[in-house]
């Protein structure tokens, strides 16, 4: 995975100063950071803290907080896997356990050719149509193992 | 002259497959020089069927589901277009018992309309709510809510009337209405689908609660994991301020209301209300004490009202029909009517609008067709993944507030799963204080200790270690979670601990690893 450019980080500065003069507005700050440079990086913090007349701390600790911020990029695909109750009931753990011997790879670990991170998540809303799995941020239901070995397949 | 097909946008039709669906009709009518019209509805929450493509008829909206790809040019070649018969064709859509059977009020028109049309939500009678909500005093649109006995659908169903009261008495230079749709709960959709399938009801809902309480600025919260919610959401707010719904002047009647949507970034406990809050002032989503309530100091420190998706977007039919419309809906204390969402492994999943009363066996079976795998229906978890375990003995319990709290379960937010009887208890009640573990906002120490410590022990339990001591032992925490913690996450926790240990005693006793 890329490490964040120094000058990407140049971004960081525009987002802040369009969001400064709104209430609460760290989250909504962090999600665009996030998306503009696919993580936020430690070194982000300083200057959103700066920006936003926050501490360094209390910026780490949003950041933190929420599953959803990362301070490393990520690969080049996201494979969220739901491992809520109504997926159990219909055997994600077998599905969960198909993913991760296909890609040889935990839950919050990328494969070795930077291209899949698998991450869990905690229902993705499509609870009739169980076990629900995201790539990408597009949602499928009904995934069996051959299902998402095909899902796969048309990601490479 | 057109014909006007409906291929839902919702993002549950669009996991399977409801895409392709709609690109292939296109594609295949265009190449046979047929006049088509796409509306890309949401879903009538009829799972097993989708996608679900319905073909506007002269008499009805005749249905075909499911539908793949690959069977859009059979399709074509039956004459579906003018709803010929063919495999697949379900005959017409609100003549399925599953929905004709319904009450539907707050999804009325999800599934039926272009959601993002204000055209088409004018045209099946929206904003009739807000209309006469502008012609009345706060205090009045108040009471008609409190009238209704709307309680919160969220889960914890205070009476929405009551908390709008607090608010509309305070005396303040801004209040805030901000719409809790971080919809965590495991076998819950009804407020993704609301807001996929028809976002201005929620929206409306919103500007009533303003209006009647005094707030100008509202806040949509909404979970990070329904990116395709957050997308209608967008265009609907955009819409509403390009026609002057949202702004400085609603309707021209002279009072503001703006609204922004907000994002949640994958915390669980952020559903709770007060910790919504805090995330909403872009702070970790840590439990606020109360008092005070967040209806006297709120958001900023100031006057909120704090509603889930599903009470808001049941305000406007409140306002548009009158209170007694709505009460006449329901059971005892529990009025009006309740999405219920069957999930799980169910032969028939969907979204189910009724009044109060239903019992879980006719949920099950009437509705539900039995289980997806065909094997016995073992039990279910009704309310997210802080709701108690029923088992087949109780089935005969019926879905109101009061009727769960006298078997010790609770409605929540209305989502059922159903479990076979595959499913091993020991592991659901693990994974119940595992899940807690991890979403633990921190600050209380029932919670986010007990939550580890609990783990550990039931791991002791399923391990056979000791049994009866660790039981023992898991049964105080449970206890001192139950009673010593600052909100619902840690408090409730021990309900599926719990009632799993007590209804299915057998899988926590024989289980050597």
């Amino acid at each position: 995975m890329q490490p964040v450019d120094p000058q990407e980080l140049e971004k960081v500065g525009g987002i802040v100063a369009r969001w400064q003069n709104r209430p609460g507005p760290l989250l909504e700050v962090l999600h665009e950071v996030q998306e503009a440079l696919g993580c936020i990086p430690a070194d982000a913090v300083g200057p959103i803290a700066a920006g936003l007349n926050l501490s360094r701390a209390e910026v780490h600790g949003v950041v933190s907080f929420y599953h959803y911020f990362r301070e490393h990029r990520v690969g080049r695909h996201q494979l969220e896997v739901c491992r809520a109750e109504a997926c159990q009931s219909m055997h994600s753990q077998v599905l969960i356990d198909h993913i991760k011997k296909r890609l040889d790879v935990d839950f919050h670990a990328t494969t070795a050719d930077g291209a899949i991170t698998l991450l869990p998540v905690y229902c993705l809303g499509n609870c009739a149509c169980a076990p629900a799995v995201m790539i990408d941020g597009e949602l499928h239901g009904r995934v069996t193992p051959q299902r998402l070995d095909e899902l796969l397949k048309a990601l490479s | 002259m057109s014909v006007t097909i409906y291929v839902p946008g919702d993002s549950g039709a669009l996991s399977l497959g409801a895409q392709a669906v709609a690109e292939q009709i296109a594609k295949l009518a265009a190449q046979r020089n047929l006049a088509v019209r796409i509306v890309r509805n949401g879903s009538r929450g009829l799972y097993w069927l989708e996608p679900l493509v319905e073909v506007q008829c002269a008499a009805a909206r005749i249905g075909y589901g499911p539908v793949a790809a690959a069977d859009v040019a059979g399709l074509f070649d039956a004459g579906f277009l003018q709803g010929a018969a063919h495999p697949l064709c379900v005959g017409p859509v609100e003549e399925i018992p599953y929905f004709k059977q319904q009450q539907r009020l707050t999804f009325e028109r999800v599934g039926r309309i272009d959601p993002l049309s204000l055209d088409d939500y004018r045209a099946h009678g929206g904003f009739a709510g807000l209309t006469r909500a502008l012609s009345m005093e706060g205090a009045a649109i108040v009471k008609a809510v409190t009238d209704s006995g709307l309680r919160g659908r969220g889960g914890a169903a205070f009476p929405t009337g009551i908390k709008w009261k607090t608010v509309l008495d305070q005396t303040a230079d801004q209040k805030y209405v901000t719409c809790n749709a971080d919809e965590g709960d495991s076998g819950t959709f009804a407020d993704r689908m609301l807001m996929e399938g028809d976002p201005f009801t929620l929206i409306e809902g919103m500007i009533i609660a303003g209006i009647a309480v005094g707030a100008t600025q509202g806040f949509i919260y909404c979970r990070i994991e329904y990116p395709h919610a957050i997308k209608v959401l967008r265009a609907a707010i955009a819409a509403c301020i390009a026609q002057g719904y949202l702004g400085a002047s609603v309707c021209g009647s002279g009072k503001r209301f703006d609204l922004q949507l907000r994002l949640g970034a994958g915390a669980y406990i952020c559903g709770e209300e007060t910790s919504m809050l805090e995330s909403l002032e872009g702070k970790r989503g840590e439990v606020r004490v109360r008092p005070p309530l967040p209806a006297i100091q709120g958001l900023f420190g100031q006057p909120t009202i704090v509603n889930n998706v599903i009470s808001l977007a049941s305000v406007p039919i409140i306002l548009a029909k009158g209170a007694d419309f709505y009460r006449e809906f329901g059971v005892g204390r529990s009025r009006g009517t309740l999405p219920i969402q069957l999930a799980g492994n169910v032969k028939r999943g969907g979204l189910i609008e009724l009044a109060f009363g239903t019992s879980i066996q006719e949920l099950l079976y009437g509705y539900g067709g039995g289980s997806a795998s065909g094997r016995p229906i073992r039990a279910v978890q009704i309310g997210g993944p802080l709701g108690a375990y029923i088992p087949a003995s109780q089935f005969d319990t019926v879905l109101d507030y009061e009727a769960l709290a006298g078997i010790g379960a609770l409605l929540g937010h209305g989502g059922v799963v159903v479990f076979d009887d595959t499913v091993h208890m020991g592991k659901m009640a693990r994974y119940a204080l595992e899940f807690c573990a991890k979403e633990s906002c921190g600050k209380c120490t029932p919670c986010r200790i007990g939550s580890t410590r609990g783990t550990e022990v039931m791991d002791r339990v399923l391990a056979g270690v000791e049994v009866e001591a660790n039981l023992e032992l898991l049964n105080d925490l449970c206890e001192t979670m139950l009673h010593g913690s600052l909100c619902g996450l840690g408090g409730m926790t021990p309900f599926p601990v719990q009632s799993a240990l007590k209804h299915f005693p057998e899988d926590f006793h024989h289980v050597r690893h």
